[in-house]
């Protein structure tokens, strides 16, 4: 065994070592495209049909957040909410763009990501787990997967609303 | 002569009582809060009758004595709703013991999804005190425009959300519609202004 791989590392082709590090550069650049950090989901009471994920990502280069799923949910959707003379409003957004090196946030008061027709009720300290879509600006996907805590419906938030 | 001199004692020990309370408790004036709006002059919401989760009808009256302050949303909310209930539970308990007056409303938006039971467990994990309302889509939009609450549907794939109203509207301890809280205030800020009608009322 040993002597099979000797004369290989003693001497390694030129294209081998290239295809090497180009690999290893491959798997860095995918695991570090898109950062998904504090990933939470507000938990439920017993029958309600939605409720709300919220992050904050950050991507190494332009990139779009495509689409979001979850085992919990049966339909997931971004959506927008925006306040306007204190009246809410919530629409669906096709994507969100992750300017490249700037961290979007995902909270209750812009950008959230819907779970909705629950197929269970949402535990405080569930992991709910969720597999994001990331495309880049040359088109390639991405996909990221975060378990992402259940924290309390009556948590006060540490943001205040703007 | 006697029987008149009683009347009329009668009848000023009235006047004093009614002055005594106007001191106390003046319906008209307004007040100056520090971050919500004063609604003192406005007309509003005055006669909803809608339902509890034990099914019983409750309209403003049924809260004298207590200040309640209503809000509407709908348990699908996944942002200003609970935000919303979250930090009226944070003012109650930043309010001390005059908290123990402040009376949290929860109407539904939403009458076709929320069903009484779950209304219940949805504003009572804010505070046990909380009180969910709900009626029928009449009702609902009855009670609405009675308070000048904007909602609409909006279809979001196979099912759909709501825009609606944020504002908390609070009536002092004999009914008065008296001020009006915004979503973008904090539980503190909230706090001092509640403080503020209680002194009045």
């Amino acid at each position: 065994m040993t002597s099979f791989c000797a004369p290989r590392i003693k001497q390694p082709g030129i294209k081998q070592l290239m295809l090497g590090l180009s690999l290893i550069g491959m798997a860095w650049q995918v695991s570090a495209q898109t950062q998904v950090n504090d990933a939470w989901v507000r938990a439920t009471v017993a029958g309600q049909h939605s409720t709300g994920a919220f992050m904050t990502l950050q991507a190494d280069s332009d990139s779009k957040l495509l689409s979001v799923q979850s085992p919990v949910a049966n339909t997931v959707q971004v959506h927008q909410s925006s306040m306007k003379d204190d009246v809410m409003s919530m629409s669906q957004v096709e994507f969100v763009a992750l300017p490249a090196g700037k961290p979007v946030s995902f909270d209750p008061h812009g950008y959230h990501i819907m779970l909705m027709d629950l197929t269970a009720q949402v535990k405080e300290g569930d992991k709910v787990p969720l597999t994001l879509t990331v495309e880049n600006a040359k088109g390639e996907k991405e996909t990221i997967k975060v378990d992402a805590e259940a924290r309390a419906l009556g948590m006060q938030d540490h943001s205040k609303m703007h | 002569m006697s029987t008149l001199y009683t009347r009329r004692t009668v009848l000023q020990g009235m006047s004093l009582l009614s002055l005594g309370l106007l001191a106390g408790c003046d319906d008209s004036s307004r007040l100056s809060f520090k971050y919500g709006k004063d609604l003192s002059d406005k007309i509003m919401g005055r006669t909803f009758k809608l339902k509890d989760a034990q099914g019983e009808y409750r309209m403003l009256g049924s809260y004298r004595g207590l200040m309640p302050m209503i809000f509407f949303g709908f348990t699908q909310c996944p942002a200003v709703c609970p935000t919303t209930l979250a930090r009226a539970a944070q003012a109650k308990k930043l309010m001390g013991r005059d908290g123990e007056r402040l009376q949290v409303i929860f109407i539904t938006l939403d009458p076709e999804r929320d069903t009484p039971q779950m209304l219940d467990a949805y504003v009572k994990t804010f505070d046990p005190s909380f009180e969910a309302l709900y009626g029928t889509l009449e009702e609902t939009a009855a009670t609405a425009k009675e308070f000048g609450v904007f909602y609409e549907k909006v279809p979001s794939g196979s099912t759909y959300t709501l825009s609606h109203t944020a504002t908390s509207f609070v009536f002092d301890s004999r009914g008065n519609l008296r001020l009006g809280l915004s979503a973008s205030l904090t539980a503190q800020e909230c706090a001092e202004d509640l403080l503020t009608v209680m002194e009045v009322c």
